[in-house]
């Protein structure tokens, strides 16, 4: 079997101003959302307590809203989670109401008017905490980015360093676009599915590099966007396959995988889909408009081929 | 062209092994027992220990699979919840007060495995269900507390050598010590340096009164925040142990913060007021010279408490000393008066500083203050009969045994060198721990089961060497997460599906390569050899990436984001080694020996 028997090159870099300015308004309206929605940032940043309670019959929401009402908690959300049994309560954190004894208080109340209520799980995160995570996530998408960059320049040459990134992290604003539109939650484990997003999508734009440094050792004459186009439609069949392949695995972690996973699969999911798109049809242009070419690479010559596992 | 030498096969074979052996107990499931570890540092479990449980269990006709010795405690394996409880019962009955009877899991893996230090993954708090706690530790109050006896030191010590000064007070972070004249200050100045080291001195002189600015030396303070952060460890410490918690994890984290783990624990309303429990505890001389009435402002160097009958008392503000020189505290009896008492033994310094202050006071009373949330109460002000040294205390007097069972509890668990604040908490009731492991497994089975399909379809032969290579690679994650015993949190599940999605890249990659090479019109021998080699250049980069990604995962994340950078980490490691070497040893096999290879099944 095979999905991609293609003769010609396909002349992708004469698409370029297309495909650069689409991502240019993808990427502008993310930005857009972002700022005019924000992000619905979970408990983990926000500080706050987080409740999900089991019932042994549907849970009758408005009651449980006025039980906890009357215990002072007139603004903790409620909402069914999963299923109609399992309810998940929001209290949002204050000076004064969050502290630590607050599931405890919650749990008391609730018992009252259900004996049948379970205590599936809790969440507090005190104020401070929330800080610290998101002074620690942008340490690490920073960390991420520069690390890549560096690495990128070490093993081939600024341009590409440079060309890479800036696809990538297009890619990570993007899906904090979506985060942003439809106000998913974005938690902890969003925000480390966004930097191995970012990790793996760079694979992607590193395949296609490799081919094109490849073909300007073996394709002497020809011209340079000859030369990326061939080295993107050769890749072509790869990217799909294990993007694919990979894509499986994500989609069965988003649909069996429970609430927790979800949205964790679905930043991957978001992830893996604009990557094939930003590092071929992003990455490869930019690079041409960086003005790479065959001096580039007059240097590393030598020993690039012979590399053999030891 | 494609022959492995031998000893790259034997390297292959050998690592697949130890991963199969490192992966078996995981499949054994476990089986729940019973945990018997004794409480205090002086009594070790030992075959002694082992056999009286044996017999205790025997006497309760209660049959265990396995009791077996391990780590400083007796562990005893049922084979169904019932006879653990029925068993744990019997136990915590039989064994009394000096031993911890907890609820665990054991691995049901036969002994040769066990012997190998096989185990089965660590299962993190969000699988196994359990409570997690940040504590911050209030490093302020920890300073303020030292300056505040620091305060009572200077005062007695320029006493001591005749040095004449107005007041000793405490002004935010520093002590003000004012003297009349610039002779005393000089003279005091040599004094509190010769004897406090700690302490940074710095002349000021307000209008008419020489003042001596006295503040703690950065390196000083520094340390004194560390002990405190240990002291409130071991405290913790102590205090989990009381709750009874087969595996608790009680560490440090960053400068000033302190993470406890309750693995099983599902009272959190318990554990926290036990954890939370604030109690100081400090030993002061009663002001005799004062009668205290209610209302009454405490004169000038005292504090004033109530003791539990609500009489109001005067006691000094100097602390002879504090909870943490206590060693042990046991109720028992006054062998003459047949009284209630609780029976205190002090470490070293405690014991001196006690002998001194007796010694000096014999006849006068000696409170005992308790501090909770700030509040102080005196349990105790016993009037002082003799000089007592030896650091073995004896405190008696209008008290139940109960009461006395209370105090002795409060002080053997020990006070916190300086408050803590929970600020973080993360509870997971098993049954949603048990959920979240069926989700994670069934999302990676399916998932794994359409990568196979998929690629055998397409790649046919070569399909299959990959979702060998796959497996191979699942096999070894497995293996080096419960080698390492990282801790698997729902993310880390996660991250396993992630990596053998991504992992299959690698396969792809070099499959792609070979039909190319034989659409150029190579023999396959040499489009094998080419297609591997060629591809790894490219497998390397892509997956360094990702390695940065996880690396900077595992240094910013906290908790169950760290179980995800650290299957991400090893996931990587492992699928290079399968999918470059392990697949290529198996083409070798296959294709390798035949000199006049026509035809590859590739698709």
């Amino acid at each position: 079997m095979e999905f991609f028997r293609i003769k010609h090159d396909i002349p992708f870099m004469s698409y370029g101003r297309y495909t650069t300015s689409i991502s240019l308004v993808t990427f502008l309206f993310a930005i857009f959302f972002l700022a005019t929605k924000g992000l619905n940032f979970g408990v983990d940043f926000t500080g706050g307590t987080v409740m999900e309670m089991h019932y042994a019959q549907s849970a009758d929401l408005p009651k449980v809203r006025a039980q906890l009402a009357e215990t002072g908690l007139p603004d903790a959300m409620v909402q069914n989670f999963g299923s109609s049994y399992d309810v998940l309560i929001q209290v949002p954190a204050k000076q004064n109401a969050t502290d630590s004894k607050l599931s405890d208080r919650v749990l008391a109340s609730l018992r009252k008017q259900d004996s049948s209520v379970e205590m599936r799980r809790v969440e507090f995160v005190g104020p401070q905490v929330g800080k610290d995570l998101i002074n620690n996530g942008e340490l690490a998408l920073l960390l991420v980015s520069m690390g890549i960059v560096g690495y990128l320049w070490l093993r081939f040459e600024w341009k590409f360093g440079l060309a890479a990134i800036i696809a990538n992290l297009h890619d990570v604003v993007i899906i904090l676009g979506f985060f942003a539109f439809f106000q998913w939650e974005f938690s902890l484990s969003v925000l480390a599915a966004v930097l191995a997003v970012l990790g793996y999508s760079v694979n992607e734009s590193v395949v296609v590099f490799d081919r094109i440094r490849e073909n300007f050792r073996t394709m002497r004459k020809a011209e340079v966007s000859h030369i990326i186009d061939n080295a993107i439609t050769r890749t072509m069949s790869r990217t799909i396959i294990t993007h694919g392949s990979t894509q499986m695995m994500v989609g069965a972690m988003l649909f069996l995988g429970g609430e927790t996973l979800h949205y964790f699969a679905m930043a991957l999911t978001i992830g893996i889909l604009f990557s094939i798109y930003s590092s071929v049809l992003v990455a490869s242009p930019l690079l041409m408009m960086f003005g790479v070419s065959r001096e580039d690479f007059i240097k590393p010559e030598k020993t690039e081929t012979q590399e053999i596992l030891p | 062209m494609n022959q492995y030498p031998l000893w790259k096969y034997l390297l292959i074979l050998a690592a697949l092994l130890a991963g199969l052996i490192y992966t078996l107990p995981n499949l054994y499931g476990e089986s729940p027992a019973v945990q018997v570890s004794p409480l205090r540092t002086n009594l070790k479990a030992d075959a002694a220990l082992q056999d009286r449980v044996g017999s205790i269990l025997k006497a309760a006709n209660l049959d265990p699979e396995l009791v077996m010795l391990e780590d400083n405690s007796v562990k005893a394996r049922f084979a169904g919840t019932d006879s653990q409880l029925k068993a744990k019962d019997a136990l915590a009955a039989q064994l009394g007060e000096d031993y911890v009877v907890a609820l665990n899991l054991l691995p049901r893996s036969p002994r040769w495995l066990t012997d190998l230090h096989a185990l089965p993954m660590y299962l993190g708090l969000d699988l196994r269900g359990g409570v997690h706690f940040l504590l911050q530790v209030d490093m302020k109050a920890a300073l303020t507390k030292s300056l505040d006896s620091a305060t009572e030191d200077i005062r007695s010590s320029l006493r001591d050598k005749n040095i004449p000064y107005t007041g000793v007070d405490r002004d935010g972070d520093a002590l003000v010590v004012k003297f009349r004249d610039a002779d005393a200050r000089s003279k005091g100045e040599a004094e509190i340096k010769q004897r406090y080291a700690d302490y940074a001195l710095d002349d000021q002189d307000e209008g008419k009164e020489f003042h001596l600015l006295v503040t703690l030396k950065p390196e000083a303070a520094k340390r004194i925040q560390e002990s405190a952060v240990q002291q409130n460890l071991l405290t913790l410490r102590n205090r989990v142990n009381e709750l009874g918690v087969a595996e608790p994890v009680i560490q440090q984290e960053g400068a000033d913060r302190v993470v406890v783990q309750l693995p099983g624990v599902q009272d959190t309303a318990r554990a926290k007021e036990i954890l939370g429990r604030t109690a100081t505890l400090e030993v002061r001389m009663v002001d005799e010279t004062h009668q205290a009435t209610p209302g009454s402002p405490a004169p000038f160097g005292d504090d004033m408490f109530k003791d539990k009958d609500g009489q109001m008392l005067f006691v000094k503000k100097r602390v002879i000393l504090t909870g943490d020189r206590i060693n042990d505290a046991q109720p028992g009896f006054d062998n003459r008066t047949n009284e209630p008492t609780v029976n205190i033994s002090l470490d070293g310094v405690g014991a001196r500083l006690f002998k001194d202050a007796t010694r000096e006071n014999v006849g006068k009373r000696m409170a005992i203050i308790l501090f909770e949330k700030g509040k102080g109460e005196i349990v105790t002000a016993p009037v002082i009969r003799e000089e007592i040294g030896g650091g073995r205390v004896q405190i008696s007097g209008s008290m139940s045994s109960t009461e006395a069972q209370d105090t002795s509890l409060l002080l053997r668990a020990g006070a916190l060198a300086a408050p803590m604040q929970i600020i973080e908490e993360r509870t997971v009731g098993p049954s949603l721990g048990a959920d979240n492991i069926t989700r994670g497994f069934n999302s990676t089975k399916i998932g794994f089961i359409m990568v196979a399909v998929f690629m055998i379809a397409y790649y046919l032969m070569f399909g299959v060497i990959s979702v060998l290579a796959l497996a191979a690679n699942l096999l070894l994650l497995i293996a080096l997460l419960s080698m390492l015993q990282a801790t698997l949190t729902l993310p880390g599940m996660a991250g396993i599906a992630l990596t053998l999605g991504m992992a299959i890249d690698a396969n792809v990659l070099i499959n792609e390569r070979i039909r190319e090479e034989l659409r150029n019109g190579v023999t396959p021998q040499a489009a094998i050899n080419a297609g591997y080699d060629r591809a790894f250049a490219t497998i390397l980069d892509s997956n360094v990436t990702t390695f940065i990604a996880g690396i900077a995962l595992f240094m910013f994340g906290s908790g169950s984001i760290k179980g995800f950078a650290v299957v991400l980490c090893l996931g990587i490691m492992t699928s290079m080694f399968s999918a470059v070497l392990i697949s290529r040893a198996i083409v070798n096999l296959m294709y390798g020996r035949k000199a006049r290879l026509a035809k590859v099944a590739i698709g």
